[in-house]
């Protein structure tokens, strides 16, 4: 399985190496260099890179690199769901993944990839099990830790990982008990030149936050759970409830934890909550090209578009860009070609523009590609798919806990051709 | 002597420290190669400096300047530096009661203990004694740290503790071994026989915990033993489930393998899928298929993968998803595999690198399916963020999809794509539309249009991949297409890329007889650019000439001459070599002789089109989801995905203990899930006499948790009925006398009793008895026992003669009564019979075989269950002994014989059940058999009806029932004729006025717990080396006394449970093996039944032999 593990940061310096099995010379990351060489962008190196002997499993995220080593056969979708749970037990833990959290804890760090892999198979990955054995560094505890010479090691096996509840520990214990549910929605979108749609689909998740004391049955119930196309669970759910009655029936982790992802079916037509009306020319011969982007509110039931931020890669002929925006700010940058305005909040009344020209090379002829916009917004207390939380039942306790229920819509990958 | 091999050490590897990254690689590789002098270490005096505090640091009392120490340490490994010169300080601090310091030291030892190896010995009596502690994380990491020491040194002790470590109580620790096995094996591969064994061991494990990592080690160890895997199939699909996610991904890639080598293929063997076919055609392809064959029945195995992997597909890890995928993709039937589309297309919104790996998959699928994804077309559409892998992915994908239908929009999806800024990507857009338009003829034209207009395009690439595309589509048609030609012709000037410009004089050349004006022309602007032209270009316009000197020599033979003469000079020697071969091949000489006569067919042969095919075609032999697959190539340790097999392998093989009952067919009445869990416990036990009784020599059938008998539920449920039915025509028949009547019924039985009896010979001749033959004869269904008899085919022959062998077997004689240890003679209770339940013969002893499983179904509806904690369960084993009750010399020619049928009577709850077999040796037939009214003890009894007449030579088996009220006192009564009156008595043993009833050990212990002091009579006895195996104690109780096995935790107690029939009280006995002694010890308030049983489990323990 797993052989060894190297961190390699943006510049292309190793930071950290851990080996489960006999220790494998970091010169095999040489073919990962190599490659990282060959492709143009970061996202373009190809996950998996076969070498003579081993192969090199990577993933990319924040800006780091996370390289296995594999010897053997192995499902390489395993290497990269581990690794992607490896960055996530980081974040959960120190907050962010950056090299400098990495460098900071990599004590830390180190005893959470033992625990983590065993002779490079999955040992424990359940982050509730994982704080029990190792406790996340904070300040109090570090400062604690010093005066009492106390660990941050657990001596007791996490009883998660006997329980038929691995995901939970016992003697959770809190005095306010609070369950929030977070149902986000995100669409993903492709419209043409024209404003019509190409493709659009919603993709959502529920996210939770459950400080429960004790072993609370949860339910859930959706007033109009038809919508829900494909869906996929936390270990925690009951499957065969669901497929019998629709009812989100579980015992949930202790805090943060991904409770659902969904997919709203295709049959729906999706409510496209933004139009971007746009005129982006370039004359023959002449060196200047004309830019212009006008947002405004299409399909939003009402409520405010946020947070609206547009982006653009320009041609690379493009030598700069003189535009002004009517609210917001914009930057581009003239290496990258990348054009970025952030916009704020989308008055209906007055509609946010940005208009200007564009200059290019002199001497080169017009670009024949015209770039696409991508677009991020953000919907406050609104699915647009229009799914409901029925209600939120607690079983098992006898406490009554504080429940709470948030919309929020989102752009995922929302493109707009030009 | 110690610290001076360590200062040498040290001293050695300075010099890797200080000299950067790299060099401290390669030392670590060759540990202490570089033997740098004095000199050089005294130059790096500051790092040693810093070392030599970390050691004081190391020595110091104090624990937290340890802990600090180890921590800094720890940096330095994890950032690539060499520590090992610190080793022998470090090792010190194995044994400290700080957790943290331990953990860490333990990262220490594991980094450098294969380059300090005699250092790393000191450790090893550390893990030997943690191996003990009563904390299981303790135990556990000590062995994951013993297991790492690669030191080759400790592989006896890494064994020995491997073996302890996977009979530990704590499942956390098993799964550790398990662990341990892989790392053994990559250590010291000559172990593997002994790992395969304790594999074996833990492959029974009913944890899900284990279960993940054990599959693992197998398929690390021992992946062709797939016969391990059959008594454990059914309890891996059943748990899969709540296997943790990673173990899920293991054991599904396993179960592949697995299936395709036990189950026929679910796919019509001819219905190859042609790619352009629709859906549409499959189906009716299928279902006229269906109507001309005999239909395909799915092994019932086969359905409970399928079944209990489907959920998965909602599993959040992503691996998960792909695994149960690719399952579906190679084992499910055709019309099945659509369930997986959803799942696999939800994937794509994961992260990139999922993404890639996922499109691949979907890329080798939709080549055979495109009707799987065509639904989700748009999910395929490239984004302007896309990185070029997966753009390039999403490209192949679209393509595989496109059909008539479609390919409109695709074709437009695609004019986007060529005018990305992504140029590699607008260039793989137009081999793209290249494929498509050779794969669907009706797009042909539009393609090679909207091509032509590429060549316009401004950007280099773009246009050359154009040109190298039309070209290839040009070779499938080219005599519609010269205005095509004309306009490249045209277009030439302006076109530089080499490829491009070579692709276009090919193309003149290949088709000058369509233009035949202007290739000559073309031919006159190359002969002045010649010179400048790259290499491939040169080579063309040689060819250009060559074939124009051959259709049009009149206009071109100067032309020719001149580029001849060009090449002949040029500085390349492969134009050189083209230019000489052909001038000689055209240009007519004394010399060239036969050759240049066939100069124009050589050059203008018609060559075939090129096909444009998918780089994803024929992927599919790799194992989807594979690394293999990802790679396209064979990648080490990859295992081979064996083809279906033409007939599938013995079905029985994985008859075992269900975990869930299987809910297939209908008969909910009849499967309760609490009886189905009693049936488990009934028959993991009695397949342990079998195992024993086999004398263990087939690996396969030693197993101890599964059991061969036992089939799964939907099995026995749909024989239930056929049984049924079978047997009460059975007891039909064979009441009424008639001779010929009985033959009939005699042939009914015939094949299972042949079985019995191939099974007989084999013992006799003292061969271990095929598992098969009588699983098969147990489960009593026509088809299976035809099925097994075909295997056992051999035996089978010396029985074509069976009519008289039955008539021998029905006589009772000696032969049966041999202590053979056998399940048969089950008596049959029928609910529907019930009421005219007659004391009739219901079959003679020899042939009421019937399901096991209905017959516990069956128990548990006609008893009321106690308590659950006191579920009554069926007997683990039936003796055969028969006992005399009346010998035919004192009984004037009738004799009788008793024995214990160890079922619930049906003729009273306080009743012992009997079986009455009575034989008529005399030359007359015997009328009006019964028992007399009158009985000389107290017993109640329950009395057979009257046997009207009994034919010479002829037997009759009866039930009846005693209430001898919990006491050994004998039941006497009188056995009458028309004539006689004989007085017979039944003395029970003490083992037979017993019910076995189940429980678990936590209830055992509870009971146990009530029933002290005078309830309690306990023994030690020194046990006999051959009984000390867990079977022979399990069998060994079981025939003295009729109680039930109660699975335990720890491997040398054995616990038995029943109750009384009469009054119920509780019977508990459990044996506690210690090293040669056992103790045994009975709790039951019934003290005198106590000590009499006490007495005999004794005898039957200390006595060898079966």
């Amino acid at each position: 399985m797993i052989h060894s593990l190297f961190l390699v940061n943006a510049s292309g310096d190793i930071f950290l190496e851990k080996h489960w099995k006999s220790v494998v010379s970091r010169s095999v990351c040489d073919y990962f260099f190599e490659a990282v060489e060959r492709a143009t962008e970061p996202e373009n190196v190809p996950p998996v890179i076969p070498t003579p002997h081993h192969c090199l499993i990577n993933v990319l995220r924040q800006r780091i690199y996370f390289v296995a080593v594999i010897q053997s056969e192995v499902p390489p979708l395993f290497v990269i769901e581990f690794l992607h749970r490896v960055v996530d037990t980081f974040q959960d833990y120190f907050g962010v993944c950056t090299e400098a959290a990495v460098k900071d804890n990599v004590v830390v760090v180190y005893e959470l990839l033992e625990e983590m892999l065993d002779n490079g198979f999955p040992l424990a990955t359940e982050s509730n099990i994982l704080k029990e054995l190792i406790k996340p560094p904070t300040i109090l505890r570090t400062v604690v830790n010093t005066i009492t010479g106390s660990t941050n090691v657990g001596e007791q096996l996490p009883t998660g990982q006997l329980s038929v509840v691995p995901w939970r520990r016992t003697g959770v214990k809190y005095t306010n008990n609070e369950a929030y549910f977070d149902v986000v929605e995100e669409i993903d979108a492709i419209i043409d030149k024209s404003g019509s749609t190409i493709t659009a689909e919603i993709q959502g998740v529920i996210d939770a936050c459950v400080k429960l004391t004790g072993m609370p049955d949860l339910t859930l119930s959706f007033m109009n759970p038809r919508l829900l196309d494909d869906v996929s669970f936390h270990p925690c759910v009951r499957f065969k409830r669901w497929e019998a009655e629709r009812i989100l029936s579980f015992v949930p982790p202790d805090g943060n934890f991904r409770l659902l992802s969904y997919h709203v079916s295709s049959q729906n037509l999706v409510a496209i909550p933004v139009y971007v009306k746009h005129n982006i020319s370039f004359r023959e011969g002449s060196s200047q090209g004309r830019f212009e982007l006008t947002l405004g509110p299409k399909q939003t039931m009402g409520k405010a578009v946020e947070s609206v931020l547009v982006s653009s890669q320009l041609p690379r002929g493009v030598l700069n860009a003189n535009l002004s925006p009517s609210q917001g700010t914009y930057t581009f940058d003239p290496v990258t070609k990348l054009l970025s305005w952030d916009v704020g909040k989308i008055n209906p009344q007055k509609l946010p523009s940005l208009k200007g020209s564009m200059s290019l090379q002199t001497g080169a002829s017009k670009p024949d590609e015209n770039p696409t916009i991508n677009l991020q917004f953000k919907i406050q207390q609104l699915a647009v798919s229009g799914l409901k939380v029925n209600r939120l039942d607690m079983y098992g306790e006898k406490y009554k806990p504080f429940k709470g229920i948030k919309y929020m819509t989102k752009a995922g990958k929302f493109q707009v051709r030009t | 002597m110690l610290g001076m091999s360590a200062n040498s050490v040290s001293y050695n590897e300075q010099g890797s420290v200080e000299s950067g990254v790299d060099a401290a690689q390669e030392n670590s590789s060759i540990p202490g190669s570089i033997s740098s002098g004095g000199a050089a270490s005294s130059l790096f005096s500051a790092d040693y400096k810093k070392n030599e505090d970390l050691k004081e640091m190391l020595e110091s009392n104090k624990e937290s300047l340890k802990l600090e120490a180890m921590k800094r340490i720890v940096g330095l490994i994890a950032k690539g530096k060499n520590a090992s010169e610190l080793f022998p300080a470090v090792v010190k601090n194995v044994a400290s009661k700080n957790i943290e310091l331990k953990k860490l030291v333990y990262v220490y030892l594991v980094r450098y203990a294969e380059e300090q190896q005699d250092l790393a010995l000191l450790s090893i009596s550390t893990f030997q004694r943690a191996l003990k502690d009563p904390n299981q994380l303790i135990r556990a990491s000590a062995l994951r740290v013993l297991s790492s020491i690669r030191v080759p040194i400790i592989v006896p002790i890494m064994m020995l503790a491997i073996k302890e470590a996977a009979t530990d109580l704590s499942p956390y620790v098993r799964k550790t071994a398990a662990h341990a096995i892989q790392k053994l094996y990559s250590l010291d591969p000559d172990q593997k026989e002994h790992l395969i064994e304790v594999i074996e061991k833990l492959l029974k494990d009913k944890s899900t915990l284990v279960a993940g990592s054990v599959v693992m080690a197998f398929e690390e160890v021992c992946p062709d033993r797939i016969d391990l895997i059959h008594k454990n199939y059914r309890k891996l699909c059943n748990l899969l489930v709540d296997v943790e996610e990673w173990g899920q991904v293991v054991i599904i890639h396993m179960l592949t393998r697995y299936a395709r080598t036990q189950f026929v293929s679910p796919w019509r063997e001819d219905a190859v899928f042609d790619e352009n076919s629709a859906k549409a055609f499959y189906d009716s392809e299928e279902e006229r298929r269906v109507d001309q064959s005999k239909p395909y029945i799915m092994d019932p195995d086969h359905r409970l993968l399928l079944r209990n992997t489907k959920p998965l597909l909602q599993s959040r890890n992503t691996a998960v998803v792909m695994a149960v995928s690719q399952l579906y993709w190679h084992l499910a039937p055709k019309h099945e595999l659509s369930i997986i589309t959803k799942s696999l297309v939800r994937l794509l919104r994961s992260h990139r690198e999922v993404q890639y790996i996922v499109l691949q998959n979907i890329a080798t699928m939709s080549i055979q399916r495109k009707g799987m994804f065509e639904p989700f077309m748009k999910s395929f559409y490239v984004r302007s963020t896309d990185a070029t892998h997966i753009k390039t992915l999403k490209l192949e994908i679209l393509t595989n999809l496109a059909n008539e239908a479609n390919i409109s929009t695709i074709l437009r999806e695609f004019q986007t794509y060529v005018k990305s800024q992504d140029k590699a990507f607008a260039a793989a857009t137009i081999q793209a539309i290249g494929c498509c338009a050779t794969n669907i003829s009706e797009v042909t034209d539009t393609c090679l249009n909207g091509l032509v207009l590429l060549l316009s395009n401004r950007d280099e690439t773009v246009v050359a991949e154009s040109v190298v595309v039309i070209k290839k589509l040009l070779q499938t048609q080219p005599s519609q297409h010269s205005d095509i030609i004309k306009h490249m012709a045209k277009l030439f000037d302006n076109i530089t890329v080499p490829m491009a410009r070579a692709s276009i004089l090919w193309l003149m050349g290949e088709y000058c007889e369509h233009v035949p004006k202007i290739a000559p022309d073309v031919l006159r602007k190359m002969a002045k650019t010649f010179t400048d032209e790259e290499d491939i270009v040169k080579l063309q316009i040689v060819n250009l000439a060559a074939k124009l000197y051959l259709t049009n020599s009149k206009q071109t033979k100067l032309l020719t001459q001149y580029i001849l003469n060009l090449g002949k000079y040029d500085q390349n020697y492969d134009i050189r070599d083209r230019t000489r071969f052909i001038r000689q091949l055209i240009v007519p000489n004394e010399k060239s002789g036969a050759l240049s006569k066939y100069a124009r067919r050589i050059l203008m042969a018609p060559k075939p089109a090129p096909v444009l095919q998918s780089a994803f075609k024929d992927r599919d032999r790799f194992q989807l989801g594979t690394l293999s697959h990802t790679l396209n190539s064979q990648a080490s340790g990859y295992l081979e995905l064996s083809d279906w097999p033409a007939v599938a392998p013995d079905q029985s093989v994985r008859n075992v203990e269900v975990v869930e009952p299987v809910k297939e067919t209908g008969a909910p009445a009849l499967s309760k899930s609490k009886h189905a869990k009693s049936n488990e416990k009934f028959y993991s036990d009695s397949e342990e006499e079998d195992g024993e009784e086999e004398e263990g020599s087939n690996s396969e059938d030693s197993s101890s948790s599964s059991s061969e008998e036992s089939v799964s539920e939907s099995e026995s449920e749909e024989n239930s009925d056929d049984s049924n039915k079978s047997s009460s025509s059975q007891s039909e028949k064979s009441s009424s006398e008639s001779d010929s009547e009985k033959k009939k019924t005699l042939k009914n039985k015939k094949p299972q009793q042949q079985k019995l009896d191939s099974k007989d010979r084999k013992q006799k001749n003292g061969n271990a008895v095929k598992v098969e033959s009588r699983s098969e004869s147990e489960s009593g269904s026509e088809s299976s026992s035809s099925e097994s008899s075909s295997e056992s085919g051999s035996e089978l022959d010396s029985d074509s003669d069976s009519g008289t062998d039955q008539k021998k077997n029905t006589k009772p004689k000696p032969v049966q009564s041999k202590p053979v240890i056998k399940k048969v003679e089950k008596k049959e209770v029928s609910l529907l019979d019930l009421d005219d339940f007659s004391p009739v013969p219901v079959t003679t002893p020899k042939s009421s075989i019937l399901s096991p499983n209905l017959l516990s179904d069956l128990q548990g509806l006609l008893i009321s269950p106690t308590a659950s904690a006191l579920q009554a369960s069926s007997p683990v084993f039936v003796p055969e002994t028969s006992h005399e009750l009346l010998h035919r010399m004192t009984g004037k020619g009738l004799s009788a014989q008793y024995r214990f049928t160890r079922q619930p009577c049906i003729y009273g709850n306080s009743m012992v059940s009997l079986q009455l077999t009575l034989s008529n040796s005399t030359d007359q037939a015997l009328e009006n058999i019964h028992i007399s009214e009158k009985s000389s003890t107290g017993q109640n009894i329950h009395r057979f009806n009257a046997i009207e007449r009994l034919e010479p030579q002829a037997s009759v088996t009866v039930s009846m029932g005693v209430d001898f009220n919990d006491s050994t006192q004998a039941a006497n009564f009188q056995l009458c004729t028309k004539e006689d009156e004989f007085s017979v008595s039944i003395q029970p043993a003490v083992g037979e006025l017993l019910l076995p009833i189940t429980m678990s050990e936590a209830d055992f212990t509870k009971e146990q717990g009530k029933l002290v002091g005078m309830n309690e009579s306990s023994a030690t006895i020194t046990m006999t080396p051959e009984n000390v195996s867990s079977q022979s104690v399990n069998r060994k109780v079981v025939s003295v006394a009729n109680l039930g096995v109660i699975p335990s935790g720890q491997e040398n107690i054995y616990r038995f449970s029943g109750k009384t029939v009469s009054s119920g009280s509780l019977v508990l006995v459990s044996v506690v093996l210690k090293d040669p002694d056992a103790v045994i010890t009975i709790n039951t308030e019934k003290t005198v039944m106590g000590s009499m049983l006490l007495r005999q489990v004794k005898t039957a323990l200390t006595n060898s032999g079966p």
